[in-house]
């Protein structure tokens, strides 16, 4: 496969939101506006490379016993290093928002789930493709469910006012909203999908 | 390269080289860190005083935190003072944390002398986007959309009695559908206030406990 193949794989025929159903808490949890639902699929896409690119290299020293263990180390390395950069670098309004869910990548099932089904069977180029594949699919389907939701129940997208007040279903922005507006979308994509067969 | 033997030895060898390596990033990464952190949370807080308090020059003179115990729970409450350019007091703004509707809301809140309220930011808050969140700006607008401006806390005082939403018999308008936030906002007002007032008749005790301590 090469390494577009791979990429476009991970994008759209694999796509953990709507095809896999990978990592739906941060899915549902972070995508009450579309910045947030954006920097959420970034920071896990940054982290998806990295862990793919650095678990497809140490692929052969990894006895398979120990190989989960090692994984978890390597991931919860990259995350917290993130962590800091952000709390560092990242603007505040970011930082506060995302909070909790980015110490939180560490068990998301995507980043476990492509080093055990991709990273430790392919070289670690072609596994960082997969990630920049998977992460950017992650970001995009995030952005969207934000902007959405945004859309929807604050009248915004981007934090600019598009709509008036008045005409904002508040249930968007809430729990809610988020699984209705994630069910759309899944159906919609499919059915988009489906079509280019 | 064949993968290695799952021996024992190699196995250990195999973790303890990861997390060993890892260990070593994390603690760089830590060391390169540390300073921005803390740098901007400390930029992050003088900005917030300077905003609240609405006067130019401001410094921090003194810095004291006020613990209470309110329904089982200890609060705590850094309180500020602050001074003009020529050294002249004119209030502190307070850091008090209440419970909002997502989570904890912590805000600063400036007081002049006579308790009125110059100003306040949010510090940290985890509630609704397009709801709760609002009160960043909700409680000092004075158009308010037309409403009359009655949802403006600047220049109130909780002197003249707890700040409460027009709901509970208050002055204040709550934001549209989150009176949760709003009364946990008020709340938190309201308790900054009662800090303030007990660190001030403490004030001076305190001030000369310390310089006791140092002579």
């Amino acid at each position: 496969m090469s390494n577009y193949k791979i990429f476009i794989n991970g994008l759209i025929k694999e796509n953990p939101t709507f095809v896999l159903f990978l990592g739906m808490c941060p899915t549902l949890a972070t995508t009450t506006s579309a910045i947030n639902g954006l920097s959420m699929g970034l920071a896990t896409m940054a982290v998806l490379i990295c862990t793919n690119f650095v678990i497809s290299c140490i692929r052969k020293l990894v006895p398979d016993m120990v190989h989960i263990p090692v994984y978890i180390v390597v991931i919860a390395g990259f995350v917290t290093v993130l962590q800091m950069f952000m709390s560092a670098y990242a603007p505040d309004s970011i930082n506060k928002a995302l909070g909790i869910y980015i110490p939180l990548i560490v068990v998301n099932c995507i980043i476990l789930g492509r080093a055990e089904s991709f990273a430790c069977k392919n070289t670690p180029v072609a596994s960082a493709f997969d990630g920049l594949g998977i992460g950017l699919g992650f970001a995009l389907a995030l952005t969207l469910l934000g902007c959405v939701r945004e859309f929807l129940g604050a009248g915004s997208i981007f934090g600019i006012h598009i709509l008036p007040e008045v005409t904002n279903v508040l249930l968007f922005v809430l729990p809610p909203g988020a699984f209705l507006t994630l069910g759309y979308l899944v159906a919609i994509f499919n059915k988009v999908r489906g079509n280019d067969k | 390269m064949e993968k290695l033997k799952p021996t024992l030895k190699n196995m250990t060898l195999v973790l303890v080289g990861v997390a060993v390596v890892v260990g070593f990033i994390l603690a760089y990464v830590n060391h390169v860190t540390e300073g921005p952190i803390a740098e901007k949370a400390k930029a992050t807080l003088a900005q917030g005083i300077k905003d609240v308090m609405k006067v130019d020059g401001i410094q921090v003179t003194k810095e004291d935190t006020v613990k209470t115990n309110v329904d089982g729970k200890d609060l705590t409450y850094i309180v500020h003072e602050t001074s003009d350019k020529s050294g002249k007091p004119v209030g502190a703004a307070v850091e008090s944390t209440t419970t909002g509707f997502g989570g904890d809301l912590k805000v600063l809140v400036g007081f002049d002398h006579d308790g009125k309220i110059t100003g306040y930011t949010i510090l940290e808050s985890s509630e609704t986007p397009g709801l709760g969140a609002k009160a960043e700006k909700w409680f000092q607008s004075t158009a308010d959309g037309g409403k009359g401006g009655k949802s403006c806390v600047i220049g109130l005082s909780p002197k003249d009695g707890e700040l409460k939403v027009s709901k509970d018999g208050g002055q204040v308008d709550a934001i549209t559908a989150s009176t949760i936030t709003s009364r946990a906002f008020l709340k938190a007002i309201n308790e900054a206030y009662a800090a303030y007032c007990k660190q001030n008749t403490d004030g001076t005790s305190g001030a000369s406990k310390q310089e006791n301590k140092k002579g």
